[in-house]
């Protein structure tokens, strides 16, 4: 199916104020992949983000979401097709309530009456927040209101799923709930995050980008193995995979859950 | 900032009562929001000395307020809140209009302290009305019956975002003053030149969210397209509450009904 494919290539991005974000990324992902887009602060990674379902237009370099490349024809498409969820859920949720927000995607796709029902009961139902459908955003705690921007997305049936900070503000339980969920979707995930022992339980992937290059593209074990390359790169290893705080030991070398 | 995001609370509350389930919250919302129309037009078209012919209105706000469930020491409440500006309003007609309209005895009532009480007393029943509307209908349901009854979706949906967003920027609003006064030691920071900044910050901080917003829109396949999802129905019981207050807001403005009952009580003698 080649439509989960993400392909990017020679992707340049320079804002209007002169900065150089993105100086020539270039990567593939396959269909089902999980991978994560790591990186310090003002690395690229948002940026990159907003290309993938065309807000932002390149500068120089092209897109393939799957069969279509990127252009202002096949937007609508790629729109559809690129499911995508933002860091802050308030700037995703802005209808009166939780159902009519998670019908707009599909009622903007010309779907009506059952259908729709049907889609946002479905959406709410795989992220368990089927109880929140009558109430309004602002009454929902964190967790909840991340995991109904899933919803919103998921109810437009997308290929691709990406989401920006996926963990960031959930409390732990919250933060474990919604990675349960995320493993089980079987969609092309693109994440970005700070949050690496996430990043090392979800994604078989990891891209690193620096100062608006791909550093490094690789099994995510390996990008964690990689001491020098993290350090370069304002990073470090997820605690998970660092020794153990009280007796300094290191712990048994990690297999994928 | 305290006292916004009190009353934004307040507002909040409001909008809580509009989920029970009563016969009032059960009529379709455009039934509703032309019924206080009717009743708002009826109230302000009065004279201005017409003090007498008023009461009878609060028939309206009490039967709702009963059949609907409301709390009336809230509602009650919040009407106390804007009547100073009624006040305002009225404060130098008993001044300026000094004429003795209505004689009580050795006591005479000019037409100024007429006017200024009829002024309140039509801003309680106005105000009243109102935030009984959004208690048994809710914000959202109203816009929405805007919208069918043919207002422009521009403005419609402009006032949906108005409501979803006044409480994100509350709390955007009240953390900012929070980290002013945190730093301003009991002393009042710089005055006006840091409200003045911490204003411009709100407002570029209210920009960007609109981008992120937008973004989020068009993520969703937005094409500038509106697509209400309801389809209400307007049926007889919706009809009938219309028609009938209707017709009693028609006869409490046509006929002075204190007036006539008083004349009943003292057999024709006033």
């Amino acid at each position: 199916m080649s439509h989960h494919i993400v392909e990017v290539k020679d992707l340049r991005h320079v804002y209007p104020d002169g900065t150089e974000a993105l100086r020539g990324v270039s990567f593939r992902i396959t269909h089902g992949e999980s991978v994560a887009v790591i990186g310090a602060n003002g690395a690229g990674k948002s940026t990159l983000l907003l290309h993938l379902n065309g807000y932002l237009a390149t500068s120089q370099g092209s897109i393939r979401i799957g069969d279509f490349p990127l252009t202002a024809a096949t937007l609508p498409e790629i729109r559809r097709t690129v499911g995508m969820v933002f860091q802050d859920p308030d700037d995703q949720l802005f209808m009166p309530t939780v159902f009519d927000d998670v019908a707009f995607g599909p009622l903007n796709l010309g779907l009506t009456g059952d259908e729709v029902e049907e889609r946002v009961h479905g959406a709410l139902a795989r992220v368990g927040a089927g109880h929140l459908r009558d109430k309004p955003p602002y009454r929902l705690s964190g967790g909840e209101k991340k995991r109904v921007a899933i919803a919103t997305v998921l109810a437009m049936s997308p290929d691709i799923l990406v989401m920006d900070e996926p963990t960031s503000g959930l409390d732990p339980f919250a933060r474990r709930q919604l990675m349960g969920l995320l493993k089980n979707f079987h969609h092309t995930k693109i994440f970005t995050s700070h949050d690496l022992d996430m990043v090392l339980e979800l994604c078989e992937r990891t891209i690193v980008l620096h100062e608006g290059e791909v550093r490094a593209d690789g099994p995510t074990l390996d990008i964690f193995r990689d001491e020098a390359l993290l350090a370069a790169c304002r990073l470090e290893k997820p605690f998970a995979m660092q020794g153990c705080p009280v007796c300094g030991k290191p712990f048994p070398p990690v297999s994928r859950r | 900032m305290a006292s916004i995001a009190g009353a934004v609370n307040d507002f909040r509350q409001l909008d809580l009562l509009a989920a029970g389930d009563t016969v009032v919250h059960r009529l379709d919302a455009r039934a509703k929001v032309l019924v206080t129309l009717a009743f708002i037009l009826a109230v302000v078209s009065l004279g201005k000395y017409e003090l007498a012919a008023l009461f009878p209105f609060f028939l309206y706000p009490a039967v709702i307020m009963a059949l609907g469930n409301l709390p009336v020491r809230q509602i009650a409440g919040k009407i106390l809140v804007v009547l100073p500006f009624a006040l305002m309003v009225g404060m130098f007609n008993p001044l300026f209009d000094q004429t003795v309209l209505v004689r009580l005895g050795p006591l005479g009532i000019s037409g100024g302290w007429l006017s200024l009480a009829s002024i309140l007393v039509r801003a309680t029943l106005t105000v009243g009305a109102a935030l009984i509307l959004v208690a048994v209908t809710g914000f959202p349901a109203i816009c929405h019956a805007l919208d069918q009854l043919g207002m422009p979706r521009i403005f419609t949906v402009q006032l949906l975002f108005l409501y979803r967003y006044l409480f994100v920027l509350t709390e955007e609003g009240g953390r900012t003053a929070r980290a002013r006064e945190l730093r301003a030691f009991g002393k009042k920071g710089l005055g006006w030149r840091t409200y003045g900044s911490l204003l411009s910050q709100l407002l570029l901080r209210t920009w960007l969210r609109a981008e992120r917003i937008h973004l989020a829109m068009l993520a969703r396949g937005f094409t500038g397209e509106f697509h209400p999802r309801r389809t209400t129905r307007f049926g007889t019981r919706d009809f009938l509450f219309l028609a009938g207050w209707s017709g009693v807001f028609l006869f409490f403005r046509l006929v002075n009904v204190s007036q006539l009952l008083g004349t009943i009580v003292t057999g024709g003698r006033g």
